[in-house]
């Protein structure tokens, strides 16, 4: 946008100014905001331990040194340099749990977010394109999960099904799900009245077509922004669930949890509280960044 | 302003259906027989389970045991705990008070710390403040509070021995539960100290709860200053020669403020789910501790109606935010 006004009309074609594609004037807002780029690159850095854990972790999670209990960080007085982070109460590395504990939290927050998503989607593009009763049952519902705080919808939904690891990430999914019809259900509001579907329409394009090759495309900006920042609170409820009792159950490595085996600890061993704690903040902050950096990027109203 | 507020109220009336039902259900989607979950583990004779079974309503159709059921909420009778055997209604009110005192003080916290950085951030827009009030405010915004709890804790606890670990107040006072806030108690009691005791064991609690909320109101504060100090009549103001402080604080602050005061009452959502972290970490008595224990001893009729009366809680508090925010600006009034 800014090219091809400041550039004035010059002799040179060379300095003729060349449109930026929609890729590269993305990346060109986007670049511009320096925490979004940390965001990604922090999270690029915790989506590499997750996959290759089992080479990057130099324990295995569950390995228990009955030699090594509630070893200090390395650094520390008494810290051994092979558990860099300390160990926890039954002596296993929390460096390494930490990144298996990744796996886990990118894990459920890829299956949450793709949940609720495509869910989300299919129940917005019925409900902002066939409009009347279906829209207004829909939104009704919408409007009730609205109203429970999340987290509690999320505790009832595990108090129902029981605690486990899959019954938290299908509660987030459920959870999260109202912000995704409301989102899609506006933005195809908003394309049904524009000419291009009027005239889709005219060609004979089906309800099918219109909805899913018209409109959907034109409304994922808003969609992908959300489901970053819907990562970020996915991993921030599943600690949440995991601390509480709810989420993952105590020998996995899942963040939350870890935090909760370690309450006992608080006053003898300060490292096994604090580090899962500075990951999820760590993990969370960065998902945030991104989710800001990416709706300045994506929404036409602010780029000036 | 009435018809206003006939309008919002009976958009309320299905939400509080639709959550009826849903608490409704939940204990009917408990896999496996409600009575059997119920005995726990001993299990019951088939005499008992009849004879429970009538009694409880559960050889009803479904829609007599729901009818049953929105009639007795909306009686105030949301059952009896399985453990303690208190109408759960009871149990509510005793321990409510905590909770409110907890989130009211958080809420204090947010606003008084949250506003003003959200000002100053604006005015000072670009500097290096601004850049750390946002940067600030984002890391409460991603905390998990859980953790800044156990954080705080170990900070000015254990090692600064400041504050105490938990509770609401040091076991060697016996306060008269005269209101249920233990501020206002421990000040009509006679115990020397009860007070500051108190205080004390509020602190922590607070800041923790009052964290997301406190970056929620700065972020909000801040983006409505930037958007009223870009108005036409802000320039005038200036021009006119009205001390810079004037502007910012008569001029400008008034039109922010009205976003800010819906957000802050959005809050109220945030306080209460995050006061059951908040409360499980200090074992604080309210209500958030009450629904996690209840959930861990499988005592469904408080998980039911613990979360029905939340829910219901924040609907109440969100329709009276819609309705001030009516009264504050009459274009939403007149809408529609």
């Amino acid at each position: 946008m800014t090219t091809s006004t400041t550039t004035s009309t010059t002799n040179t074609p060379s300095i003729a100014p060349v449109p930026m594609t929609p890729a590269q004037e993305f990346w060109h807002y986007f670049s511009s905001n320096k925490g979004a780029v940390a965001g990604l690159v922090v999270i690029f850095i915790i989506c590499f331990m997750a996959v290759f854990a089992n080479w990057v972790a130099p324990h295995s999670p569950s390995d228990q040194y009955r030699d090594a209990l509630l070893l200090p960080p390395a650094w520390l007085e008494g810290g051994n340099w092979s558990f860099v982070l300390g160990t926890d109460d039954v002596g296993r590395d929390i460096l390494s749990r930490l990144i298996y504990g990744s796996r886990l939290s990118i894990a459920v927050g890829i299956v949450a977010v793709t949940a609720s998503l495509i869910m989300g989607i299919l129940l917005g593009l019925v409900a902002g394109y066939f409009r009347g009763m279906i829209d207004t049952a829909i939104m009704r519902i919408v409007d009730i999960m609205l109203a429970m705080p999340s987290l509690l919808l999320a505790i009832a939904i595990v108090a129902i099904l029981g605690p486990s690891i899959v019954n938290a990430a299908l509660a987030i999914s459920i959870v999260s799900l109202p912000h995704y019809v409301r989102l899609t259900r506006a933005a195809t509001m908003a394309e049904m009245s524009r000419d291009y579907v009027t005239s889709s329409k005219v060609i004979g394009a089906g309800p099918l077509r219109l909805m899913f090759v018209c409109i959907l495309p034109n409304c994922l900006a808003p969609l992908i922004v959300q489901a970053t920042l819907g990562f970020s609170s996915a991993i921030l409820d599943m600690a949440a669930l995991g601390f509480l009792g709810l989420g993952a159950q105590p020998p996995t490595p899942e963040w939350g949890s870890m935090l909760a085996d370690a309450l006992q600890f608080v006053q003898r061993a300060w490292w096994v509280v604090t580090f899962p704690g500075l990951m999820i903040l760590i993990t969370v902050l960065a998902f945030n960044l991104m989710g800001d950096g990416l709706r300045d990027a994506l929404d036409p109203k602010l780029k000036q | 302003m009435f018809q206003f507020i006939l309008r919002r109220l009976s958009l309320v009336i299905p939400t509080f259906l639709g959550i009826t039902l849903l608490t409704f259900t939940l204990i009917r989607l408990i896999p496996g027989d409600p009575i059997e979950v119920m005995a726990g583990e001993r299990g019951v004779s088939a005499e008992r389970h009849a004879e429970l079974s009538a009694q409880l309503g559960f050889d009803q159709p479904l829609y007599v045991q729901y009818f049953r059921y929105v009639t007795g909420v909306l009686q105030g009778d949301l059952g009896n705990s399985l453990i303690t055997k208190e109408p759960v209604m009871k149990e509510f009110l005793t321990l409510f008070p905590a909770t409110i005192e907890l989130a009211t003080c958080a809420a204090i916290f947010a606003i008084l710390i949250g506003l003003p950085a959200g000002i100053f951030a604006a005015v000072k827009r670009g500097t290096v403040i601004d850049h750390s009030v946002m940067t600030f405010s984002l890391t409460g915004y991603s905390m998990p509070i859980f953790w800044w709890a156990l954080l705080l804790m170990l900070v000015f606890s254990v090692n600064l021995g400041w504050t105490p670990v938990s509770g609401r107040i040091d076991v060697v006072y016996w306060i008269d539960d005269v209101t249920g806030f233990m501020l206002i108690d421990s000040l009509l009691s006679d115990e020397e100290g009860a007070f500051t005791s108190a205080v004390s064991h509020l602190i922590l609690p607070s800041i923790v709860l009052g964290t997301i909320p406190m970056a929620v109101i700065a972020r909000m504060t801040r983006s409505s200053m930037l958007e009223v100090l870009s108005e036409d009549y802000i320039r005038t103001a200036r021009a006119k020669g009205i001390a810079p402080w004037r502007v910012i604080v008569i001029h400008a602050l008034r039109n922010a403020l009205i976003p800010v005061i819906t957000v802050i009452g959005l809050q109220v959502g945030i306080l209460l789910s995050g006061a059951i972290l908040t409360e499980t970490v200090f074992a604080w008595p309210g209500i958030g501790k009450w629904l996690i224990e209840s959930i861990g001893r499988r005592d469904y009729p408080v998980v039911q109606g613990g979360i029905l009366i939340v829910a219901c809680i924040i609907i109440v508090v969100n329709l009276l935010v819609d309705i001030t925010y009516g009264i504050v600006n009459p274009r939403i009034r007149h809408s529609r």
